[in-house]
């Protein structure tokens, strides 16, 4: 548990990057820190691990002060990621990941085996071990850097803006990279964003900073998007953040219809209806045909694949997408092995959610309490 | 101070040979390492070689180049056009390359620009690339021009006067305050040439000053 | 003529004996070699540490302006000023090498300040934020990015003090410049001539030994990376002239005297 008491960085001109921040990141969590530039997130963060010593107040580790302990044996402990990467140009892939280790004092042999396994842990080909960074993409020395930060498996790490330098389509990857390993390992980490859809994404609990760096509000991400505290807030959650917070809020009783299948291979004649769906021998689903259009046999070239899938047990945003984004408006849902279990019309969700409660206030009030 | 008192024109007259053969060679070599660099750009595979190429010319020592000019030019040891040339070829040596990296630190936005505007050839060399480029030369031209400056007191050692015969009189004949003369009128001639072309280029780059960038 | 020169270069009797072309080779190389080592252990160190901490920068700014000292008024100041105190045959070779040292200190200098700081912070940040201290840092992370541009600020002084040791021969130093220096004299044009070829065959090899050593001591992940980072954003590595990272480029060739050299992009904002 990382825990910020009354933590202000003001520098000799003048200038408070932070101010009187109070907050704590759990044990195994993921907290977000996020806001505009200049609200002090990232001088936060690296005031974790003493790249900057704050002017007030106390940053504990496990309840130790940080302030005391020797600053390379800290940072040690702590992985440490970065925008972009930080990678050591002149060292290889395997050794940049062997950092730590080397100075933590682990053998070679020990060393390599490590960052070898962390390297397919995050994704990349044993054969880019002996490459140097700049014969990598952006993306891949991204994962290097998280597999660097991981290398001595230190329990707490911190992450400043990790994937903001990588395209879209990449840093959506990363991210769920990086999802899965958080929920293998269970780090406590401390994230550093401006990007909002990000931090909803990643975060555990997402703490919403203004410019001035103070903390405007700290909530699990849903009763944020829920219950932005005031306008600042409310603007930086986004305009959409109604539409977002549905992904927070399970779907568990959908009023699902069955529909009827046809198997590829089949012939659409005798079947009516503007739309049909197709499913595997599994049952699970592979796309929608319209019969009309079919002259004897389904062939996977009829096949419309758009639209998203919704899962059963899964939000209530998703089940609304899978309406929206279906050619024939009913959107399919399935299980958790991917079996069609039935679909969904889009005003069937939308009476759901109009008979929702929102997000409730006890779980929100828990985060607050801790970071007071 | 009483010695320079008593010789204020030996040290004009010596210090106007040693503008001609310190700063023409300047301007020749820039007049030839323009189009040098310029092919340098144009042509990638070219620039590898004329590189080395002045990478090699320059490792020559000034007292040994100046020594093999009348052997390869057929003038005779005395004569100045020895310092020139040689001087010449270092100018080059040093600015091909910058005049290189100079018309490459255009931006390719500025250049797909001015060719959608139908800025041709010479015209976009001379209108664009140039103009852009010169606080690069400059910055290059600078460096040649303090460096001239000091390689070419060395030719008084083949016999060719200029301020470094200060410095050889003063050493043979043991006046102290000659050889510092000496010095001291290299170090403000050099900083006279670097001033000038300091100068050339805010008045050919009066954007960089509007920027509030530095020279 | 060159007929008589090449006939000079290839006989015997040119190289042999103590005051023979074999034995003059070794004495230019053993006092270049000998200025050269002297000015790293003052430079390197110093340039490490402006480098490191950010501190004295003014250092850097006050040996690149000694470039604009004529080579050879400080060479024959220093040997009118210590030559009388010191005797025997001391009295030519001590003026001679403060001379060159002092000479080689600011290429050498500048290269190793610009190639620390030319380290990329995101690198030093990351270096620091593992747990590095700050002896770490400089011996696993700044000395091994910096060293293209040390070893070309070593080449470029290794260059100079070649050339500005064939000149101390006029004031009574060995070396290949004495076959110029009393060829002048003599009127002997044809030692004079021979000399001049040996002392620039000497430098060319003395530079490629050098690039060689540069080759292989440098990280392939630095000198891959540049071509990698040229290949994709075409402007990139031009646009860097006037900045320390043009050192970078004109390391792998870099002309190299009378102070050219790896540090020439921070030489300008400095020299005056």
């Amino acid at each position: 548990m990382i825990r910020f008491d009354g933590v202000t960085k003001k520098y000799p001109d003048g200038t408070v990057a932070v101010d009187d921040l109070s907050l704590t990141a759990p044990t195994g969590k993921i907290t977000v820190l996020v806001g505009p530039s200049g609200c002090g997130k990232t001088t936060s963060l690296r005031m974790i691990n003493r790249m900057i010593e704050p002017t007030s107040g106390l940053i504990s580790l496990d309840g130790q002060d940080t302030g005391r302990m020797n600053e390379a044996q800290l940072r040690r402990g702590i992985g440490y990621v970065i925008q972009h990467a930080g990678l050591f140009p002149h060292r290889t892939v395997v050794d940049n990941v062997g950092t730590v280790p080397r100075l933590l004092g682990w053998d070679k042999k020990e060393t390599l085996e490590r960052s070898r396994e962390l390297l397919d842990r995050v994704g990349l080909a044993p054969e880019l071990a002996d490459r140097y960074p700049s014969q990598l993409s952006g993306g891949q020395q991204q994962r290097v850097g998280v597999a660097r930060a991981l290398a001595a498996d230190p329990p707490v790490m911190l992450m400043d803006e990790p994937f903001s330098a990588v395209d879209p389509v990449v840093r959506d990857q990363l991210q769920d990279v990086f999802l899965d390993l958080q929920s293998e390992l269970g780090k406590t980490i401390v994230f550093v964003t401006h990007d909002i859809d990000e931090a909803i994404k990643l975060g555990d609990q997402v703490a919403v900073l203004r410019v001035g760096g103070k903390l405007a509000q700290i909530s699990d991400p849903a009763y944020l998007l829920a219950h932005p505290v005031d306008d600042f807030v409310a603007d930086f959650v986004g305009r959409d953040r109604g539409y977002r917070s549905l992904q927070f809020q399970p779907a568990p009783k959908l009023p699902l219809t069955s529909e009827r299948t046809l198997l590829l291979g089949e012939s659409t004649a005798g079947v009516s209806g503007d739309w049909v769906l197709v499913v595997d021998d599994s049952h699970r689903p592979l796309g929608w045909v319209e019969p009309a259009r079919v002259s004897g046999e389904v062939t996977s070239e009829h096949l419309h694949r758009g639209g998203t899938v919704a899962r059963a047990s899964g939000s209530l945003r998703g089940a609304l997408d899978a309406a929206l984004s279906s050619p024939s408006r009913r959107g399919v849902v399935v299980d958790d092995e991917g079996e069609l279990v039935g679909t969904v019309r889009a005003h069937e969700v939308l009476s759901l959610i109009e008979a929702t409660d929102r997000p409730d206030e006890d779980r929100a009030d828990a985060f607050a309490e801790e970071g007071a | 101070m009483e010695w320079v008192n008593d010789h204020w024109g030996d040290i004009f007259a010596l210090a106007r040979s040693h503008v001609w053969l310190a700063g023409l060679p300047l301007v020749l070599g820039l007049l030839i390492a323009l189009p040098l660099g310029w092919a340098a750009r144009r042509w990638s595979r070219l620039y590898p070689v004329l590189i080395s190429a002045s990478g090699l010319l320059y490792t020559i020592p000034s007292l040994a180049l100046f020594v093999l000019m009348p052997l390869i030019l057929g003038t005779r040891v005395l004569d100045r056009a020895n310092v020139v040339v040689a001087m010449t070829i270092y100018t080059v040596a040093l600015l091909v390359r910058t005049v290189a990296d100079g018309l490459g630190s255009v931006p390719e936005a500025t250049l797909q620009a001015a060719r959608a505007m139908g800025y041709k050839g010479l015209r976009r060399f001379f209108g664009v690339e140039l103009p852009l480029a010169v606080p690069v030369i400059a910055a290059g031209l600078r460096v040649a021009a303090v460096s001239n400056v000091s390689i070419v007191s060395v030719a008084s050692l083949i016999g060719v006067s200029q301020l470094g015969n200060l410095l050889t009189d003063g050493y043979d004949r043991f006046i102290t305050a000659e050889i510092v003369a000496g010095i001291v009128a290299c170090v403000v001639l050099a900083l006279l040439f670097d001033g000038l072309i300091l100068l050339g280029q805010r008045l050919l780059t009066p954007w960089v000053r509007a920027q509030g960038g530095r020279a | 003529m060159i007929a008589s020169i090449l006939e000079w270069l290839t006989s015997s009797a040119t190289w042999s004996g103590e005051a023979g072309l074999g034995a003059r080779i070794v004495e230019h190389l053993w006092y270049s070699l000998l200025a050269v080592v002297i000015a790293a252990a003052v430079a390197v160190p110093l340039g490490l540490w402006v480098g490191h901490t950010g501190r004295a920068r003014w250092l850097v700014s006050l040996a690149n302006s000694l470039r604009a000292v004529p080579t050879l008024g400080l060479l024959f100041a220093v040997a009118l000023w210590l030559g009388p105190k010191i005797s025997g045959e001391l009295a030519f070779l001590i003026p001679s090498v403060v001379v060159l040292v002092i000479l080689v200190i600011p290429p050498i200098l500048s290269g190793v300040y610009a190639g620390v700081e030319a380290v990329d912070p995101a690198t030093r940040d990351a270096a620091r934020g593992m747990g590095m201290r700050g002896m770490e840092v400089v011996r696993q992370v700044e000395i091994p990015n910096a060293l293209p541009l040390i070893l070309s600020g070593l080449r470029s002084a290794f260059l100079q003090v070649i050339a500005t040791a064939t000149v101390a021969a006029y004031i009574g130093l060995g070396g290949l410049g004495r076959y110029l220096v009393d060829g002048i004299k003599t009127g002997d044009y044809v030692s004079t001539a021979g000399g001049a070829v040996v002392v620039s065959v000497l430098a060319l090899l003395v530079d490629g030994v050098l690039a060689l050593v540069q080759r292989l001591v440098v990280s392939p992940g630095l000198t891959g990376g540049r071509t990698g980072r040229t290949r994709r954003g075409r402007s990139e590595p031009t646009t860097a002239s006037t900045s320390p990272t043009t050192s970078t480029g004109s390391s792998t060739r870099s002309p190299a005297r009378s102070g050219m050299s790896a540090g020439d992009g921070g030489v300008d904002s400095h020299a005056t």
